[in-house]
């Protein structure tokens, strides 16, 4: 065992609002430059949809992470280093800018500075790149609201993978939002395929970074993410990323997206894990085991076995209590409703989530059951608005049990807590029908609602 | 480079596995020491590449500011300062919490604020003063020969050629930099020159929402209002105020604080899609579920907020009053009826006035309801009493009469002081005649009004009204046939008793009959299931919870012509199932920040009370129809509206006929006032030796005086000067754009429809043929960015942003009371707007020494509520020609003096007024003596001049200083001496909510460090005493102080002879306004029929319902030319629609479309989504012109903004006053400028498209 430490972030999905808040202040502080014009550290898509870049997921695509291969050992999608070699100065897995979007602005200046003309000022659209006039065609968030809509639904990659076909028809529709920023992976592709060696995870506490004197600008990491959450600065040819804003978080305060997060849905902490079986759990061959693998990688906090390694590993005492009062630990590892992005990229990736739960109870009371009872609920948590397959694909790599697991869960909080927002008296059974108790219902329910400051960071 | 680093490598990574990754390779692309590691590299310490990232997180100082934009939100921000230049923003954390059990406010902020700063140095920032190039010129050469720039003015705006010149220019680029010296002498002189020739009322002043940056609106609005001109409202004219809240609760809108949602246990969003208008409120809602509150979303399309919903109705658009009688109809049956739930009845008799008596009046073979039967119906003494045709009666169960206290007739007689209470004392209402032991089973029908059928041929006009036959018991009362507001309820909402004769459903399945789940699925589309289902759960909630169900209502469902119905269906359900006045239940409206919790200072402040008063406050609805002569095209017969119940009381007539009758009467305020400068009226009656009242009843009497409103396309009539700022009235709020375009301001326009024919024009309307174009001399903007509004001003001033100046920041949403502060100096030319208000005035008392000097103003202002005046109008009763008695029967004339050389000064200090008449807010009358004295001292005082030795408010802090000072909710001396004044009148104890907070007064400092919870004050009807969330009427049921209404309880029932008219006497369900019907140029929703408008030649067109619901890339038109908001949405103006409309007219997504109705036309491009019901397309509110809008080919000119499709629509009911709650107070009442009912055409166009 060798216990390292990792700042993670959960997103609570359920909570997300879709505002956008945390990609504005993002951009604002750290992307609002040249060269970055069409680079989102924080981006927030809506799903179904195609995300940010196109069809991002799609690896087949844009051989991002890695792969198992038939002796069970683990090498970049992207090609082995002869091929990165043969490739270095033309690297066809690179998304194009059409792929992301075409940044523009406006002669805005025209509205005060036109002279005297028939039909008054307008400002016109122009590209950021090119200076010229220009078509908007395409944006980092064109998918916005839509809910997929029939023109993209086919280019969809989660829906591509589902074996139930879903219409794109009013009755039907659902969606829900995903923000992501880079994963800051256990086992990151982007700083093992970098040729520079620009790229690093820092030691104390797992932030991936490139750094920007050793960048060449190779773009390699950019293909080898799956999530593309590495982006290339067109203006000083150097890799940038989403730093999980280390300049705060070295100051003890929480990230940008996290703090401005007005869905107050984001949770930072420290997780410790077991740097010596990273590797072994993301080479475990069923796809769907790798959720549990990696959850079986992270370290008890409070395992004497582990603080003692973990003081053996130069983990300072504070850090430890960090990791003991994480609730990242707790979303991830006690109440397990949080769940990684595509484990099956196996890069380990470090931001999870909590699935949204998204409307349950007209599903049952359509089918002429109570929708309030507990365990209609249940039953009708394969019948969601939101498909569960659609979830699943998102997030176990196609195994719908964990999702449905995940959102019983926080049904069964609702139910719960029902009982003791009206005075009656609470049910237990409602607890252990999810295999909790109504005192761990209730904690989990005050770090979801309650939600204060200090418990999310 | 990494020697410099101390690289070590994981073990994990050696194992073998990934020998060929390409960590490997970096040995020899890398210089120096390179790690070991093969899978990983980790680095730790010395990584001084990275040092750009800290760098750009380093600041030198950090700015608490906040955003004024009508959002509610009034978010906390952190505005960061580097080397002077602002960088960016991030939310303030810092709210005072909520409690141990609650999540809290932190962090407040939206996508929208956090792009704010962008504006700071963006090209479309207002930088210096502007002037319209061929006006300047003139103006110059004006000058140049007169020598005086008055009379310049006077030249330019005198010669129609050179003023057409100018207004035809308007819009059309042109403008050129001007100095500050100049531009605002030109503005200067224009005022003086219309107070001197046309009268101050001719000045207009607009900025919306004071609540939103509350120093920058007051100090504008004391600038028109101590001028004499007038300030026009906001919260009526963007339909944002619910007109059913003065009508049910007397009060213009109270609602809980967002974080009592979290209260609530069953919330149901009804036209309020939260996550986008309420962003950073949204998460209580989100976290309430958690504790297991059930959410219900209504709306028409899958909004964002569904995403939450356990259930969505997704009704038709416009039709949720029916979901929501329906919804009454299966909770008056099952838990007012069937079951008699003790909470429920309780609740209803004291707290509403159903148990009161309302008189039934024989009409043909059956009766109708009439009036409250009044306490002057009674024999003996009872019927002596003061005030008696104010005090309305109820039976006991003994089936006695009994006038109980609380009615407006208690509320201001001095005999009745102690007694203006909702205690009831021993006696019990009976709700229902039929409950009286004694009942004799005796009954009539009535004739009750409905109007969801389809029209008869013939009929189209009347739009599908008719009657339905339903019974009441009855029983005779002080010789009267009467029976209770309760039973009528019932007959109304069909909800049948054996033994009543009439029509009644036969059960919930029963689709005939109006009121049960089965009608309203036929019109709304909601299962009856559904609406049975939904309705029976939020009752039996709010008997689980004690009140604890709650319905957040919005623009969705408030910006429809009949929204006041549609409110007062939902208003039913939170007062009968006893929601309303708990925490966690009853209403909650939220469109537009209208709380200035300060409210008390602020009206001193901005209205300038403290010098003159009264002030002249328009409603702008009225304003806007008449100036942009909308009116010309309207035509709509007042009574299409009526039901064939009514008296015939608006036969012949059109809803502009309903107008000028208010304005005559008092009801409602009309400015300009008379056709006569109000300046030269005073002058002309001391001439004539005549006390200026009657002067101006004499002349009104012999015709030679008449109202403005009865021609205002007559030049003297013409608004001359408007001011705006804070505000985007051409891009944004102006209901019929292109009417605006056209005959305020004079230049080209893109209507396409006919003004009305003879047969429907206005008879109390003087008609000209040639319709004038350019009303106005004078449009005037401060804004920092570019809008329609500043594109087509005459003079474009450049004003300090939010984060450039000191000012205060209040809303509904939070308890709080916090501040902006300037982060920076305004850079360049600008100028704080307190600063740009000083500085003309300044100007113009200098010019008034000459042209103006001291004048007596004679000001007309309607009959107000909350004073004796609501006691106009007996019974309601509408007399014809009544003899004409100002203040009673008019409205009621007052002289003041202006003087017009001391305004700045008088402007820049505190007047006497304040501790001489006092502070008078909502009927209580504050003292602020010891303020006064105080202020004197916190700010200083004028050393000479016109205002010596009175306080400076010369400052924006020192203004800031007046409004903390003047307030309950900020000084807890005046909250607790106002609650007094009140436990004199009520007779309750009171005093004990503000009490504890006696000694704490708020300074300015105080509310800069951090937010601040305001204080419990009699300003507000809730309570945050002991720390508990806001929710309005708390107050009143717990303390048991009397809603401002006639019965001094919330009303089902309104007997105004014009409710009575309309048939809405009780919540009705009424459609969408038919256009198609009412006017001509409109198809049927659905039609595809070829309209013929240019350019549509081959293309496939379809008519559909046209709405304009908030945006998430803006509020209103501010964001939306935010390059951060543009460039995460589609960049440019965009209409929703549905696949099945896309493909009816064969356009894809984001392709280019026109879309254009008789008022005009607009461009957008495509969004296609199944989110979208088919039939109604979503053009979210504000697009301006401004951005990306190309040239239509319908009109040859530049696309319209969203507003350029729509028309102002008045309706009658909003028109009543003096008569109880139905009276005018600012903002309180008055005609919307609702605009959800509009249709357009749609079809693709060439996407060729030219700017």
């Amino acid at each position: 065992m060798r216990v390292m430490a990792q700042m993670s972030m959960v997103m609570n999905l359920d909570k997300c609002i879709g505002c956008h808040t945390c990609s504005v202040t993002c951009k604002q502080v750290w992307t609002n430059r040249d060269g970055m014009e069409y680079v989102w550290f924080n981006n927030v898509e809506t799903r179904p949809g195609l995300g940010y870049p196109r069809q991002y997921e799609d690896q087949e695509k844009w051989n991002g992470g890695w792969v198992r291969n038939k002796n069970g050992r683990l090498k970049l999608k992207s090609g082995g280093r002869l091929k990165k070699l043969a490739t270095i100065f033309s690297n066809n897995d690179l998304p194009t800018i059409d792929d992301y979007y075409e940044p523009w602005t406006y002669d805005y200046d025209m509205l005060t500075s036109a002279p005297q003309t028939k039909n008054g000022p307008v400002a016109r659209p122009k590209s950021l790149l090119t200076g010229e006039n220009m078509d908007i065609k395409w944006s980092g968030n064109w998918d916005d609201n839509l809910g997929g809509s029939q023109e993209t639904a086919q280019d969809d990659p989660i829906l591509a993978h589902m074996s139930d076909h879903v219409k794109m028809e009013f009755e039907n529709t659902f969606m829900f939002y995903l923000p992501r920023i880079c994963e800051h992976c256990l086992n990151p592709s982007c700083v093992s395929a970098c040729p520079s060696g620009a790229m690093y995870k820092r030691e104390e506490d797992g932030i991936v970074l490139v750094d920007q004197d050793d960048c060449r600008g190779w773009r390699m990491c950019v293909s080898a993410c799956p999530y593309k959450k590495v982006y290339f600065n067109h203006k000083t040819n150097k890799a940038e990323k989403c730093t999980l804003c280390y300049p705060l978080i070295e100051q003890g305060k929480p990230t940008i997206c996290s703090e401005t997060c007005v869905g107050r849905l984001r949770y930072l902490g420290l997780m410790l894990y077991d740097a010596d079986r990273v590797l072994e759990a993301a080479a475990i061959e069923d796809e769907h085991e790798l959720l549990d693998a990696q959850r079986s990688v992270m370290l008890d906090p409070f395992d004497p076995a582990v603080i003692s390694q973990a003081k053996k590993d130069g983990i300072a005492d504070d850090w430890i209590e960090a990791a003991q009062n994480s609730p990242i630990y707790k979303l991830i590892s006690e109440y397990k409703v949080a769940l990684p992005l595509h484990p099956e990229y196996r890069t380990m990736p470090m931001v999870w989530y909590i699935p949204p739960l998204s409307p349950v109870v007209d599903v049952v009371s359509n089918s002429g059951n109570d929708g309030e009872d507990v365990r209609n609920l249940f039953a009708a948590i394969d019948k969601l608005r939101i498909p569960v397959e659609y979830l699943a694909g998102l997030f176990t790599a196609g195994d719908t049990v964990p999702i449905e697991y995940s959102l019983k869960k926080l049904a069964a909080m609702r139910a719960y807590m029902r009982d003791i927002n009206l005075g009656n008296e609470a049910n237990e059974n409602i607890a252990q029908a999810v295999g909790m108790s109504g005192a761990e219902i209730e904690e989990m329910y005050r770090l979801l609602a309650i939600a204060k400051y200090e418990d999310r960071y | 480079m990494s020697t410099r680093k101390d690289a070590s490598t994981t073990r994990a990574g050696t194992d073998g596995l990934l020998a060929d990754t390409l960590v490997n390779l970096g040995r020899f692309l890398r210089p120096g020491a390179v790690s070991e590691d093969l899978r990983s590299v980790f680095l730790k310490g010395g990584r001084e590449a990275d040092s750009f990232y800290r760098d750009r997180w380093s600041h030198d100082k950090e700015v608490r500011s906040t955003h004024g934009v009508n959002c509610t939100g009034s978010c906390s921000w952190k505005v960061y300062v580097k080397d002077g230049i602002i960088t960016w923003e991030t939310q303030q954390t810092d709210y005072p919490l909520v409690g141990p059990d609650s999540p809290e406010y932190e962090p407040r902020g939206c996508p929208r604020g956090a792009a704010f700063s962008w504006y700071t140095y963006s090209p479309t920032r207002v930088r210096y003063p502007y002037v319209r190039g061929v006006l300047l010129e003139a103006f110059r050469a004006a000058k140049a020969k007169t020598g005086d720039p008055v009379l310049a003015w006077a030249e330019v705006t005198g010669n129609p050629e050179t003023a057409r010149a100018y207004k035809q220019a308007r819009g059309k680029g042109g403008l050129v930099r001007a100095s500050w010296e100049e531009a605002s002498e030109i503005v200067a002189a224009a005022h003086v020159h219309t107070i001197k020739t046309y009268g101050p009322d001719r000045i207009a002043g607009f900025s919306p929402i004071p609540a939103m940056s509350i120093v920058s609106h007051g100090v504008g609005s004391r600038f028109v209002t101590m001028l004499g001109g007038t300030m026009l409202s906001f919260y009526d004219w963007y339909a944002d105020l619910p007109v059913a809240s003065p009508q049910v609760f007397g009060d213009q809108t109270d609602v809980p604080e967002s974080a009592d949602w979290w209260n609530s246990s069953y919330l149901m969003m009804w036209g309020s899609n939260v996550p986008v208008t309420r962003t950073p409120d949204a998460h209580f809602m989100v976290e309430a579920r958690y504790k297991g509150q059930k959410v219900i979303v209504v709306s028409p399309d899958y909004a964002d907020n569904t995403k939450f919903a356990d259930e969505w109705l997704a009704t038709h658009p416009g039709t949720d009053a029916a979901l929501a009688i329906a919804m009454g109809h299966v909770i008056l049956k099952e838990f007012l009826l069937e079951r008699k739930t003790p909470m429920f009845i309780d609740y209803m008799k004291r707290f509403s006035d159903s148990a009161y008596l309302i008189e039934l009046v024989k009409r043909g073979d059956a009766w109708v309801p009439g009036k409250f039967l009044m306490a002057d119906a009674l024999p003996g003494k009872d019927g002596k009493v003061a005030n008696a045709a104010f005090k309305p009666v109820l039976l006991d169960q003994n089936a006695a009469p009994v006038v109980p206290n609380g009615s407006l007739g208690h509320r201001f007689s001095e005999a009745d002081a102690g007694l203006w209470n909702l205690d009831l004392g021993d006696v019990d209402p009976l709700l229902s005649i039929a409950d009286a032991a004694d009942y004799d089973k005796k009954s009539v029908s009535i004739d009750l009004p409905r109007f969801d059928l389809e029209p008869q041929p013939g009929q189209e006009h009347a739009g599908g009204s008719g009657t339905i036959r339903r019974g009441v018991p009855v029983r005779q009362v002080a010789g009267r046939t009467v029976t209770t507001v309760f039973d009528l309820l019932l007959a109304q909402y069909g909800v049948g008793r054996d033994g009543l004769p009439g029509e009644w459903p036969t059960g919930y399945d029963d689709a005939s009959s109006p009121g049960t789940p089965a009608w309203q699925e036929e019109i709304t589309s909601v299962s009856a299931a559904t609406a049975m289902r939904i309705g029976r759960e939020f009752a039996q909630n709010a008997e689980d919870s004690d009140g604890r169900s709650m319905i957040l209502m919005g623009a969705g469902t408030n910006h429809w012509f009949h929204s006041d119905l549609i409110y007062r269906s939902f208003l039913a359900l939170t007062t009968m199932t006893g929601c309303q006045g708990k925490n966690g239940g009853g209403w909650a409206h939220y469109v537009g920040q209208e709380k200035v919790r300060p409210l008390t200072g602020w009206a001193q402040f901005a209205f300038g009370l403290d010098w003159v008063r009264p002030p002249r406050q328009m409603i702008s609805t009225a304003y806007w129809y008449l100036a942009t002569d909308q009116w010309r095209y309207d035509g709509l017969p007042a009574d299409s509206l009526s039901t064939e119940l009514g008296n015939g009381l608006f036969a012949g007539r059109t809803t502009a006929d309903t107008l000028v009758e208010s304005a005559k009467r008092g009801w409602m305020p009309s400015y300009p006032t008379f056709n006569r400068n109000p300046l030269d009226i005073v002058d002309q009656a001391e001439k004539a030796g005549v006390e200026p009242a009657k002067y101006v009843v004499d002349q009104l009497t012999s015709g030679d005086l008449r109202y403005a409103c009865e021609d205002p396309d007559s030049p003297e009539n013409f608004p001359r000067v408007l001011n705006v700022w804070r505000a985007n009235i051409i891009g944004s709020s102006g209901k019929g754009n292109e009417y605006f375009l056209k005959h305020l301001l004079g230049t080209d326009a893109a209507i396409r429809g006919e003004e009305s024919g003879p047969d429907r024009r206005p008879k109390t309307i003087d008609w000209v043929d040639e319709a004038p174009e350019g009303k106005l001399d004078l449009l005037v903007t401060s804004d920092f960015r570019n809008t329609s509004t500043t594109t087509f001003s005459d003079v474009l001033l450049p004003p300090a942003t939010w984060y450039e100046k000191n000012d205060l920041s209040t809303t509904d949403m939070h308890p709080f009371i916090h501040t902006f502060n300037p982060a920076i100096a305004p850079p360049w030319e600008a100028k704080t707007d307190f600063d740009i208000f000083h500085l003309l005035a300044k100007k113009i008392s200098e010019y008034a020494v000459e042209h103006l000097g001291v004048r007596k103003d004679l000001v007309a202002s309607p009959l107000l509520h909350d004073t004796p005046d609501a006691m106009a109008t007996p019974h309601g009763i509408v007399v014809d020609n009544p003899e004409l008695v100002p203040g009673v029967t008019m409205p009621k004339l007052a002289v003041v003096e202006r003087d017009y050389p001391a305004f700045a000064a008088r402007m820049a200090s505190l007047g006497p007024l304040s501790e001489k008449l006092g502070l008078i807010t909502k009927g209580v009358k504050f003292n602020p003596d010891v303020e006064v004295a105080d202020l004197a001292r916190r700010n200083g005082v004028v050393r000479s001049g016109p205002t010596k030795g009175r306080p400076k408010l010369d400052t924006d802090k020192r203004a800031a200083e007046m409004i903390l000072a003047f307030s309950g909710t900020t000084n807890g001396r005046l909250g607790t001496q106002g609650f007094r004044v009140l436990e004199k009148q009520t007779g309750q104890k009171l005093a004990q909510l503000a009490s504890d907070n006696e000694g704490r007064r708020f300074t300015l400092k105080d509310v800069s460090d951090a937010p601040v919870p305001v204080l419990t004050s009699p300003e507000w009807s809730g309570s945050e005493h002991g720390g508990r969330r806001y929710s309005a009427f708390v107050v009143n049921v717990e303390n048991l102080k009397p809603w401002h209404t006639l019965t001094g309880r919330q009303h089902f029932y309104l007997d105004h002879d014009w409710m009575a008219e309309l048939g809405e006497q009780l919540p009705v369900y009424r459609p969408p306004l038919d256009m198609h019907r009412l006017f001509d140029g409109y198809s049927p929703v659905g039609s595809m029929e070829a309209t013929g408008a240019p350019g549509s030649a081959g293309r496939a067109e379809v008519t559909v319902r046209y709405l304009t619901p908030h945006s998430k890339w803006s509020i209103h038109s501010e964001y939306q030319d935010n390059l951060m908001m543009l460039t995460l949405s589609r960049g440019g103006p965009t209409i929703w629609m549905s696949p099945q409309d896309a493909n009816k007219i064969g356009v894809r997504d984001n392709e280019w479309i026109e879309s254009y109705n008789r008022n005009g036309v607009v461009v957008a491009r495509a969004i296609v989504s199944h989110r979208m019901p088919e039939g109604t397309v979503y053009m979210y509110h504000a697009k301006d012109r401004t951005i990306n809008v190309p040239i239509a080919e319908t009109s040859g000119q530049r696309g319209g903004t969203n507003n350029s499709l729509t028309r102002i629509l008045l309706k009658p009911s909003h028109l009543i006053g003096g008569y109880a709650q139905l009276s005018f107070a600012f903002n309180y009442l008055g005609p919307t400028g609702n605009q959800r009912d509009e249709v357009t055409v749609i079809r693709r166009r060439s996407q060729e498209v030219e700017y």
